[in-house]
């Protein structure tokens, strides 16, 4: 077999990643690294690998969307309602809510590309929008496909796009930015986390480039971006220096023009891909290469990619598991089959990530964030579930684990009914055990460094076989860490 | 002297050595041995319907469906008195170990669940984010002993609230046989080779730790009502009779946005919460705990004084909430609401910054210094016997 002349010490091509480097690059930017995967990619070079990698990327969904995603309903029809009308609405709502968050999850888990998967949830992370605000399933559905179609695109583009997306404009308030009675959220955030980061503008600069995009609305019937003539503020507005009657086309322009939104992108991109702390040489010269290519988002995603920093030994390990990807990575990397994925959208939540809806506009902090006491022990109760018994039906593999009630926030939990479903959705995670383990021999070293991003931290018990030595490999601390 | 003594003395060594220059050095600090526990109302709760203003024929006006009849009330003084679900706490207040503070809020109020919770959780301005909670900065500052078994509990919720943030050895958990039972999942042992691996490696430490030191068979005599805030207040008190201690423990009572059909909802809420609290005082006192014991109640925001067309209310801003202890002293503080003076929205002003109970915490109740929490000067709230 092939990954046997991959072991170390096998010849390969000058400037081929070899085995560890391809595993490193698969497993940050695909979720997970399958054996055969590593192995194409450890003949390639760097550059190679990111052009294949990018080459594969597009934005095209292979899961079929909900029904409902073209009919838009306003929320504010439960305002005519009677009290059980407005509950059966909201439950609608709900459910529509649930269903969204699957759809999505399941192209994470089944998509030939995960990388553009991970780029559409990086994009989601950073024009964020909350089903809790926008409080319409369509609207959040339009903006993840308007994200993906520019997940790879050109960054001035998406932005100009995002800025007049209806549930960005409900998100921000912008629909009720109007001349003379201004609404600076979205001038503010467009300032501070889409474009420029703190410190790069003043006061002064929010105020006036709130003026410019006064008037910038959604049809609360259609759920379309309308501008709003007789609302926007036609004044002189002076924003980072510069003065004229802009329009919020204008401003973003005016954003894109500044050297520091390339690099605080840029950092961004860093932070999600190669370490949490971005080098500022490094920064400044992939910026300056984006920036030149008319923000071309796969030359910088490349140039990352392809960089010593990514590949430097001290970066290795060195970020941690999102929860998306710590359930999607352990079930493509052990190749579970799943029916309904509804478990595992309540377990993200449970985790900290609650898709369609970050915790507020900066989004999920991430990093060092992600891990508390809870947390911990909720990923690895979940890991030791999954690995607890192989090729049986796991009806407890996750236990629904919160009675606390919290119906308020988020995907909440899943009711009664829904817990049947659960139960149902639970008997059909299934790991083929001996298939996956037939790839290795007894006591091959390949496999846990498949298996972690670095050596275990804590001592491995020695003469554990099978399911219980993956077992013990997942609740190693280095699991967490990609 | 017995374990807690010896530790109680210890922190107030800590902090005799920074008091000369502090202008409140007079008060004798207790530190740590000093037990927080806040009781988070999920969901926004309805301040007008819990100390009811019962004298303003505004309050009768806005809410002519809604509203705690006269008769209903219970009278704490000329204007004011509790739903009458809360008569569980009269007990307390009769006993002087109930402060009621009115008006409660912050300026620029935000009317979101989720931002105006972490507002109070961070302690932060309306318009700026902060990454921690505020216990996690002023544990930052003033260390709890590594002695106790973590620095606090957050009980029945995965956020973790004030707690969150690095740094702190916070523990989530539901109940303390469930955190035994998943903590022999933890991992600590292990050499850190980076800052990711280095903070999960001191959290699994944490879990290890809390579950040596934490025991789930204390047989308290006090009997918790049978509801999930009863559970968590019973988790509670089992986690502050383990032989280690903690410096604070979060509890959260959900359910409280009432946007429709408030008064059913409301009152067993209500009812719940009063059980839970008085049970809580029995447990406490049992242990020789209530007196170095102080409760907050909080929440993400009060209700809008007009009642909605639902028979609900909506989100609203400034709160009355509830301090009690072996050491409070009781009676009425803040201000009553004004309800002829409310905003644009239809909310009330505020007149007591929720960083000044956060003060009377740290300052008055653990002796530390509260500005470097709350990242300005705030004024504690004048509801202490120390």
């Amino acid at each position: 077999m092939l990954w046997l002349l991959l072991a170390p010490g096998a010849a390969l091509a000058a400037g081929a990643l070899g085995f560890d480097d391809a595993r490193h690059l698969l497993n940050r930017t695909s979720f997970a690294a399958s054996v055969d995967d590593i192995n194409a990619f450890a003949t390639l070079t760097r550059e190679q690998a990111a052009d294949r990698l990018l080459a594969w990327t597009g934005s095209r969904v292979g899961t079929p969307a909900p029904g409902w995603v073209n009919t838009f309903e306003s929320p504010r029809r439960v305002r005519g309602m009677s009290d059980e009308e407005r509950k059966a609405f909201q439950r609608e709502q709900f459910e529509k809510g649930v269903e969204l968050r699957g759809w999505w999850l399941t192209e994470i888990l089944t998509t030939p590309s995960p990388l553009t998967e991970k780029m559409v949830l990086f994009w989601h992370n950073h024009f964020t929008s909350s089903l809790q605000k926008v409080k319409s399933p369509a609207l959040m559905y339009r903006q993840n496909v308007l994200l993906r179609r520019h997940a790879f695109g050109y960054f001035g583009d998406m932005l100009h796009e995002v800025s007049k997306d209806p549930a960005m404009v409900v998100y921000l308030d912008n629909a009720s930015n109007r001349k003379g009675q201004p609404n600076e959220n979205f001038a503010r955030e467009v300032m501070e986390l889409f474009t420029l980061g703190e410190g790069n503008y003043g006061e002064q600069d929010i105020k006036e480039a709130a003026r410019a995009f006064t008037g910038w609305s959604i049809d609360p019937d259609r759920g379309e971006f309308v501008f709003r003539r007789q609302a926007h503020d036609e004044d002189v507005k002076t924003v980072l220096g510069r003065s004229g009657n802009f329009d919020g086309d204008a401003v973003l322009d005016i954003l894109l023009a500044q050297p520091r939104t390339a690099e605080f992108i840029v950092s961004k991109l860093w932070r999600e891909f190669v370490s949490p702390n971005p080098d500022p040489a490094e920064v400044r010269r992939i910026a300056r290469m984006f920036r030149d290519n008319r923000y071309n988002i796969k030359v910088a995603l490349r140039a990352l990619l392809v960089s010593d920093a990514f590949y430097t030994p001290q970066n290795r390990a060195a970020l941690i598991k999102s929860p998306i990807d710590l359930i999607v990575g352990t079930l493509r990397q052990f190749r579970y089959t799943t029916g309904e994925v509804t478990p595992f959208l309540f377990v993200s939540r449970q985790l900290g990530q609650d898709l369609f809806a970050p915790p507020n506009v900066k989004g999920w902090p991430g990093g060092e964030a992600w891990i508390n006491s809870a947390t911990l022990l909720a990923r690895k109760q979940l890991l030791e579930r999954l690995f607890r018994a192989q090729e049986m039906p796991q009806p407890a593999a996750i236990s629904m684990n919160r009675d606390d009630g919290e119906r308020v926030k988020g995907i909440g939990t899943p009711g009664a009914n829904g817990k049947q479903r659960f139960m149902r959705a639970m008997m059909d995670v299934h790991f083929d055990a001996n298939r996956w383990l037939s790839q290795f021999r007894s006591g091959d070293p390949l496999l846990a460094r498949v298996v972690l991003a670095a050596d275990p931290a804590s001592p491995q018990a020695a003469g554990v076989q099978g399911v219980d030595m993956l077992r013990q490999l997942v609740l190693d601390p280095v699991y967490q860490l990609k | 002297m017995d374990r807690r003594e010896f530790l109680s003395a210890i922190g107030g060594i800590a902090v005799v050595a920074w008091m000369p220059e502090i202008a409140f050095a007079q008060r004798v600090a207790a530190g740590y041995s000093n037990l927080l526990i806040l009781v988070e109302l999920k969901g926004g709760n309805d301040g007008l319907n819990t100390v009811v203003p019962y004298a303003d024929s505004e309050y009768y006006n806005l809410r002519p469906r809604i509203a705690i009849a006269r008769d209903q009330v219970l009278q704490l003084d000329g204007r004011s008195g509790l739903h009458p679900a809360l008569q569980p706490l009269m007990a307390l207040w009769r006993d002087r170990e109930l402060a009621v503070v009115q008006g409660v809020g912050y300026p620029g109020a935000n009317l979101s669940h989720f931002r105006s919770i972490e507002i109070w959780d961070t302690a932060s301005r309306s318009s700026e984010y902060l990454p921690e909670g505020w216990l996690t900065r002023a544990f930052a500052s003033s260390p709890v002993p590594k002695s106790y078994a973590a620095d606090g509990i957050v009980v029945g919720s995965s956020e973790m609230g004030p707690l969150a943030g690095g740094g702190t050895r916070a523990l989530a958990l539901i109940s303390t046989e469930q955190f035994l039972r998943q903590a022999k999942l933890a991992n600590p042992e292990g050499s850190a080779r980076n800052p990711a691996l280095k903070h999960i490696l001191k959290v699994e430490q944490d879990v290890a730790q809390a579950a040596s030191s934490l025991n789930a068979d204390y047989a308290f005599r006090a009997e918790f009502p049978n509801h999930q805030f009863g559970n968590a207040l019973k988790t509670a008190a089992q986690v502050i009779a383990s032989k280690a201690g903690v410096a604070v423990v979060k509890v959260s009572h959900n359910g409280f946005d009432t946007h429709s059909g408030q008064q059913g909802v409301h009152q067993r809420l209500l009812k719940e919460l009063a059980e839970g609290l008085v049970s809580m005082r029995a447990a406490m006192h049992e242990i020789g705990r209530w007196d170095s014991t102080l409760m907050l109640t909080y929440s993400e925001f009060g209700r809008r004084p007009k009642e909605n067309q639902s028979g609900g209310t909506d989100h609203g801003t400034a709160n009355a909430h509830f301090v009690l202890g072996g050491r409070v002293k009781g009676g009425i503080y803040g201000m009553p609401p004004p309800l002829t003076r409310l905003d644009g929205n239809g909310n009330l002003p505020f007149a007591v910054d929720f960083r000044d109970l956060y003060a009377t915490a740290l300052e008055r109740w653990w002796g530390i210094n509260p500005s470097v929490a709350l990242n300005g000067k705030f004024t504690p709230v004048d509801v202490l016997k120390v």
